[in-house]
């Protein structure tokens, strides 16, 4: 069963186009790296799936059902600058907004909630930061508490922002493990995703994205030099790493 | 005074008024605690001024004093300010600062004219409009204290009802959007909670300093805590206990209008709260950052002296100690800090003078200083290999002691120092297996 279905989705900002007629369906338990050069709508493409931003026309399914219906199986992970990390508030509270859509108006997160949060915030290797102002985290606990938020909401689809940005090599671990962890139940996670380096150590599927959708598929036939070039046009010099890349690997 | 005082706790309708004044002071703590973490401030006070015109208007119309004609004309004119406020923003190149400038002062200059206007008129000055400029508590009555004090009431239990709603809408409003919150209509919610507590205190605090009964409880809290939900009770507290204050001055004191007394309040207690706080204080930032300077300087001087130890310990030299300024081209610091340094490491007994501005290590000194030497240059071969490491979170931590690490880690990276011949060489006595001891390289020839 497809676990997340794109059909015709086009994004346009004051007329002009970021995103067109992106089609395309993921099958369930899969790692999905979107790749894409700066600029090719990545994160929009996120954004206009979750409906943060509106959709000039398409449609969203999530296992076979309008996005609407589905809200409570889908995870989300924002990019960690899109927050001010001064807010009054700690580590176990932020990931206890992860349960805010399951607890409902009025109401304050139960004792079990808390527990939920706590386990999550244990997964991300965090447990011991849970009572820490936000601001006293590094970069790459606030990017694990981000993840712990999204853990806590229960999800069975993920889309993550740019999670790699600005992280420490421990962090960048825990991620991936994380993330294959969460393959290995069955989920799928569909991962924005800038290095090149590291796409085939890290995603078994990849979408490759600027401005339209260039190829989707398993890593080894869809990451592809032929596919790359593609992607990201004329841009030479990076081109010649990228060969080396894919030579490489 | 005395006499005035007694009359005022005895008295139904100040007693009202303080109420009201109070619950005015509660609400706007709260309601401006989260105007604040969302960086709208700036709409309060677009706000506050942007109802003058629609006070105004209202007594036009209705002819006479009337506090709900009042809050009706300030509410329209205030979210007609804000529409305005809007539409610029989208349809000219104009920043969300900028027009927010523009509009408030064309609505406040349009209410001093209408203003000027309804004082010169036969009614004139018995309008008592002019109260709205900067607030006149006494000038309250039952009926108004009673409105102001249901409406406070009702914006207090509306923010604490949904205050997880408001907390998350305040920190991430995409994953607000993201998880199904009607964000569009939370935001609004916001909005019509600050225009509220707006209106109902324009006749107690005044239009001009109506915003800062609004931040400046908000900005106060925020020093004390780290939570919100702390931060919220505080800034209701602090706006609460202003508010009452300024109406009780400005009761007793004749003339003396009440605003700027609550505002003189909560501005007192900002202050404080800048200045004493325990954590984001800036006595406190001070303190650290002086504390810490001395400590890295100390280390720094250790550390330079130990280099100095070493070079000559591996050349069979001994020298007359090293001198303070051989000290301060290798590490930039200042002549005054380094001879504080080094007085205080000679209390310490860990530098001994060997002449006119010449020191060198004693043996104390050098177990100190073979350790930070140590931790800094395993630092050096951690960085290089942090790959690695990684997994032992040791940046994770403002504490990144490197001799806490396990043993067999701690083997591994000495023995990469060796292999980067970054070792130090000069051992502390009791570490000194046989080997040439410290004390000044004690008998150096044997070579």
């Amino acid at each position: 069963m497809n676990s997340v279905t794109v059909e015709n989705v086009t994004v346009a900002y004051h007329r002009k186009p970021v995103l067109q007629e992106v089609s395309f369906s993921v099958p369930e338990g899969k790692l999905i790296g979107i790749i894409g050069p700066n600029g090719a709508g990545k994160s929009t493409l996120i954004k206009a799936i979750l409906g943060l931003v509106p959709r000039a026309s398409g449609n969203v399914y999530i296992y076979g059902k309008p996005y609407k219906q589905q809200r409570k199986l889908v995870g989300y992970v924002p990019q960690r600058g899109s927050v001010d990390w001064d807010f009054p508030t700690n580590a176990l509270d932020v990931v206890l907004m992860g349960r805010y859509g399951h607890i409902g108006w009025f109401k304050r997160p139960s004792k079990k909630d808390v527990e939920f949060a706590m386990s999550c915030l244990e997964k991300v290797g965090m447990k011991e930061y849970a009572n820490r102002q936000i601001s006293q985290l590094s970069g790459g606990q606030q990017q694990r508490v981000f993840l712990a938020r999204a853990l806590a909401q229960d999800a069975t689809v993920y889309f993550m922002d740019e999670p790699f940005v600005g992280v420490d090599a421990a962090t960048e671990k825990a991620i991936i493990s994380l993330l294959n962890e969460l393959k290995a139940q069955g989920k799928t996670v569909l991962v924005v995703h800038h290095d090149l380096q590291t796409v085939k150590e890290y995603f078994d599927w990849v979408l490759l994205l600027n401005m339209r959708k260039i190829a989707i598929g398993p890593t080894e036939e869809t990451f592809t030099l032929e596919n790359l070039q593609k992607t990201y046009g004329g841009r030479l010099t990076f081109l010649n790493q990228q060969h080396a890349i894919v030579n490489q690997q | 005074m005395s006499e005035t005082l007694v009359s005022i706790w005895t008295d139904a309708n100040t007693q009202w008024v303080l109420i009201g004044t109070l619950l005015l002071g509660l609400a706007s703590g709260l309601i401006g605690s989260f105007a604040l973490l969302k960086k709208q401030s700036l709409i309060g006070d677009a706000m506050a001024h942007a109802a003058l015109p629609g006070i105004c208007i209202a007594f036009l119309i209705h002819g006479a004093k009337s506090m709900s004609w009042f809050i009706i004309g300030a509410a329209l004119s205030g979210l007609l300010a804000t529409f305005f406020i809007e539409k610029i923003i989208k349809l000219s190149r104009i920043k969300e600062d900028t027009s927010i400038g523009l509009v408030l002062s064309v609505f406040f200059g349009f209410g001093i004219v209408l203003l000027t206007y309804i004082n010169h008129q036969s009614k004139g000055n018995q309008s008592g409009i002019d109260d709205f400029i900067f607030g006149q508590a006494a000038s309250l009555v039952g009926a108004d204290v009673k409105l102001i004090s249901a409406v406070a009431v009702l914006l207090i239990i509306i923010t604490v009802l949904l205050f997880k709603e408001l907390k998350l809408l305040t920190f991430d409003p995409q994953f607000a959007q993201g998880i199904g919150l009607p964000t569009g209509l939370l935001n609004g919610l916001l909005m019509t909670l600050i225009v509220g507590v707006v209106v109902i205190g324009l006749q107690a605090v005044g239009v001009i300093l109506m915003s800062a009964m609004l931040i400046t409880p908000a900005i106060a809290a925020r020093y004390w805590t780290e939570r919100l939900d702390h931060m919220v009770i505080i800034a209701g507290a602090i706006g609460a206990f202003s508010g009452v204050f300024g109406t009780l001055l400005s009761t007793t004191t004749k003339g003396m209008p009440t605003g700027p007394l609550i505002i003189v309040a909560a501005t007192i207690i900002f202050l404080i709260s800048m200045v004493f706080a325990p954590k984001r204080g800036l006595l406190v930032k001070a303190i650290h950052q002086s504390r810490l300077r001395k400590q890295v300087a100390r280390e720094q001087v250790l550390q330079t002296l130990y280099d100095f130890t070493e070079q000559e310990y591996v050349q069979y030299k001994v020298g007359n100690g090293f001198h303070e300024q051989q000290i301060m081209k290798k590490r930039p610091i200042s002549i005054s800090m380094l001879q504080k340094v080094l007085s205080s490491l000679e209390k310490e007994e860990l530098v001994r003078r060997t002449g006119d501005a010449l020191w060198c290590l004693t043996e104390k000194g050098l177990t100190e200083a073979y350790h930070i030497t140590l931790r800094n240059r395993l630092m050096e071969v951690y960085l290089m290999n942090e790959m690695t490491y990684a997994h032992f979170n040791i940046r994770q931590d403002q504490s990144m002691d490197l001799l806490q690490l396990p043993e067999k880690v701690l083997t591994e990276l000495k023995q990469l120092l060796k292999q980067y011949g970054r070792e130090p060489l000069v051992l502390p006595e009791k570490m000194n297996a046989g080997k040439r001891s410290y004390h000044r390289y004690a008998s150096i020839g044997g070579k």
